[in-house]
């Protein structure tokens, strides 16, 4: 991996970046990752019938399936998005955040954020609301938390002058977004409103969350790295402002599509789906700019492992996008709407795409934080494969599998059908689950084992690792 | 503009935001303007009552330890509770609340799902629900009888063979015919969810889609008081309409 530690080409400034803080995400991310995993195999698991604590009210599945979506969500994406930001920030605007004390301020206040939504919903108490059932008393609490983090990050972007890039675009609305998506979801559904016009809300939170929080962030840090790491620039500007632009006006109005058919308004309902298609299009003008970048440079898909994590994340982003035009359509929604299609598209989301971006970042950042190579460049490549494949076989026998049984259920055959038909996808989901696992496992015991050569070399302190890299 | 700090600030982070907002939840909200929202109180109807006093009176002790008589009031109490365990249990990342007009989901279930059914503070947040690996729970009132439910709770699999729905052992007090302060609650939230409709137990005539032919339910619990609704969901629930 030394032919892509090209740090020549960057500002190594002692002061910039503290490396601490990017590490400490970075495990707190990797700690939540495994937790949501735990929460994933037990519903898994239930839906074979294979649950073996059936009888525990603290293991229930259907608490334990709140804790995986919320442990990514908040525990892995944010943390992780956290420590990238906390190094791509003050580099691009060579100046280092507000203050390193709010800095692990805000990682202890996080950290209590996440785990205090996990006990609560193990003790029951989560809020009606998908993708936010942290119970309600965290709410505003993690609303201060976003607050802080966008003053932390937002000082040094205001300071910085001359022409912003890219990258700070995204990151600077990404900072307005979360904070209000955040808020409205939370807050407008459970004290104003009920019924239709909540659930309007409901579909403008999950979709906002995804759209507006992690999307912008992980494009945000694809123009930070994949530029640096090619050593050449994006290929097109225009495409750029395009992208940026044609995200921030679509994306958020899309919400509805969540819940097409659903007594909400039925033009409200089109106007969600238009914005839908048009988002596909935007998407594919900034698929075309990365792969435009990477033109002439296919190699490095193979020899640079963090560009292949991107590069593999950026296709499976079209491919979600590509499913997501066809399922809006409100004839293809009649058909795979509740179905695990859904379940196997979300996965594919957060999973294929955001998680696959951070891992790369992981693996291409860990040897800078640590002053040292990774102990195992095999074990780099066992994580991507058994990743990528993973996700690939789950999505693909989960979107199979929810068409089926979207067929099932409009043919009218007694509910059992389509719960015994579901039950090989469903035991293929189990395997490709464990595949995932698996990968993981290289991951963290390379990277235990990565800890183990920085302290013999002495490079964990930030300054040593500075030099060690510089 | 498209690259300045504050264009991008303003416009991009405020304005597209605001303008999704107010076009995708303020609209719909000033359209069910004339729609006010029902308290609990409000939405407890004689059907739910109906079912509220049969668990009264099939499980006497439970009962009035937890709720007394069966009045409104309780019946009101018990919805509330039975809401934040249908939340707290996640059974709405298993099971809808709304039936399309499409996909033959109102042969299935019964009626396609109207906005007035949804203006009250059971649902706040709503409880539309985005997966169904269980059937839809909109017209649950009535179809199956309260002792169908216990059985169904403690441990899905006696009634409904091979079901993957977990068990929920902590609503009772060790066995099936002993429900607790939840699983009263629990059961009265179920048997509300359509019990509002006017066509209310209608649906019990449709032909029962839901499952395939189950065994006769098993023996009734040893507290049972000889009551009209009977063992069997299918038949013979009183009808107040
Ligand atoms: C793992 C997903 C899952 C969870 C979680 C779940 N269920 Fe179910 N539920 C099912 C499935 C599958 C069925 C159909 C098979 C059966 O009858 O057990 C079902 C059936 C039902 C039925 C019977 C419907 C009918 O008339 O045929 C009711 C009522 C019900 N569930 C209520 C609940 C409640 C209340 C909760 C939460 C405490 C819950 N479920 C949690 C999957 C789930």
């Amino acid at each position: 991996m030394t032919d892509d530690l090209r740090t020549d080409l960057l500002p190594a400034q002692d002061t910039l970046v503290d490396r601490k803080i990017v590490r400490w995400y970075f495990l707190a991310a990797i700690t939540y990752l495994f937790i949501s995993l735990v929460g994933g195999f037990l519903m898994a698991l239930q839906l074979l019938n294979w649950n073996p604590h059936s009888n525990l009210e603290f293991a229930s599945p259907g608490r334990w399936r709140m804790i995986h979506t919320n442990a990514i969500a908040y525990g892995f994406l944010a943390n992780a998005f956290l420590g990238a930001l906390h190094w791509a920030v003050p580099r691009l605007t060579l100046r280092p955040v507000a203050s390193r004390m709010l800095s692990y301020a805000i990682f202890c206040a996080w950290q209590v954020v996440v785990v205090a939504t996990a006990v609560g919903l193990v003790l029951g108490e989560a809020q009606a609301l998908e993708w936010g059932e942290t119970p309600v008393w965290i709410d505003p609490v993690a609303l201060l938390g976003l607050l802080l983090v966008a003053i932390n990050f937002m000082t040094p972007i205001v300071k910085a002058k001359g022409p912003l890039y890219v990258t700070l675009w995204y990151f600077m609305a990404a900072f307005v977004w979360t904070f209000l998506t955040y808020a409205m979801g939370n807050f407008v559904p459970e004290y104003w409103l009920s019924g239709s016009s909540a659930g309007a809300v409901g579909g403008l939170f999950i979709h906002d969350l995804v759209g507006l929080f992690v999307t912008p962030l992980g494009w945000g840090l694809m123009y930070y790295f994949v530029p640096i790491m090619l050593s050449r620039p994006i290929w097109s500007h225009g495409l750029s402002l395009i992208g940026f632009w044609g995200l921030a006006f679509f994306y958020p109005l899309n919400g509805i599509h969540h819940f097409l058919y659903t007594p909400i308004p039925m033009f409200l309902q089109y106007g969600a789906v238009i914005a839908t298609v048009a988002v596909e299009l935007v998407v594919t003008t900034v698929i075309i700019n990365f792969f435009a970048t990477l033109w002439g440079r296919g190699r490095e898909f193979w020899d640079n492992i963090p560009i292949r994590w991107f590069y593999t994340g950026m296709v499976f982003y079209f491919l979600t996008c590509l499913q997501c035009a066809l399922q809006v359509t409100l004839t293809f929604q009649a058909l795979i709407h509740f179905t695990d299609w859904v379940v196997g598209h979300a996965h594919l989301v957060m999973f294929g795409v955001f998680s696959l971006w951070l891992l790369g970042m992981m693996t291409y950042l860990f040897p800078r934080l640590l002053g040292v190579e990774w102990y195992s460049r095999r074990l780099l490549e066992w994580h991507f494969w058994l990743s990528a494949i993973g996700i690939l076989v789950m999505a693909s026998d989960l979107i199979l599998g929810g068409v089926l049984q979207g067929y099932w259920w409009a043919s009218l055959e007694p509910w059992e059908t389509s719960v015994d038909g579901s039950y090989p996808f469903w035991l293929v989901r189990v395997f490709a689950g464990v595949v995932i696992v698996a990968g993981q496992i290289c991951f963290v015991y390379n990277l235990a084992k990565t800890y183990g050569l920085a302290r013999k070399a002495g490079t964990l302190s930030s300054a040593a690792a500075n030099e060690a890299t510089a | 503009m498209f690259e300045s700090k504050s264009g991008i600030l303003a416009i991009a982070g405020l304005g597209f935001f605001a303008l999704a907002f107010v076009s995708n939840a303020l609209l719909p909200a000033l359209m069910y303007q004339d729609l006010p929202e029902q308290t609990v109180e409000e939405v407890v109807n004689a059907n739910v009552l109906v079912q509220f006093e049969d668990l009264a009176k099939r499980f006497p002790d439970a009962f009035s330890e937890h709720y007394g008589e069966p009045t409104k009031e309780a019946c009101a109490e018990a919805l509330e509770l039975g809401r934040k365990i249908y939340v707290g249990e996640g059974c709405w990342h298993c099971h809808s609340q709304f039936i399309r007009p499409v996909s033959n989901e109102d042969e299935r279930w019964g009626p396609v799902a109207e906005s007035w059914e949804y203006q009250n503070e059971l649902q706040r947040p709503v409880l539309f629900g985005t997966r169904r690996v269980g059937p839809d729970l909109s017209r649950e009132a009535g179809v199956r009888s309260n002792d169908w439910h216990a059985v169904h709770f403690y441990q899905p699999d006696m009634v409904s063979p091979n079901s993957p729905m977990p068990r929920y052992e902590w609503f009772f007090d060790e066995s099936p015919d002993a429900p607790n302060k939840r699983g009263l609650a629990i059961i009265t939230f179920v048997q509300w969810l359509g019990s509002w409709r006017g066509e209310y137990p209608s649906y019990d005539e449709l032909p029962d889609m839901s499952v395939t032919e189950l065994p006769p339910p098993p023996p009734q619990p040893a507290v049972q008081n000889g009551n009209a609704a009977g063992g069997n969901g299918d038949g013979g629930q009183a009808n107040n309409n």
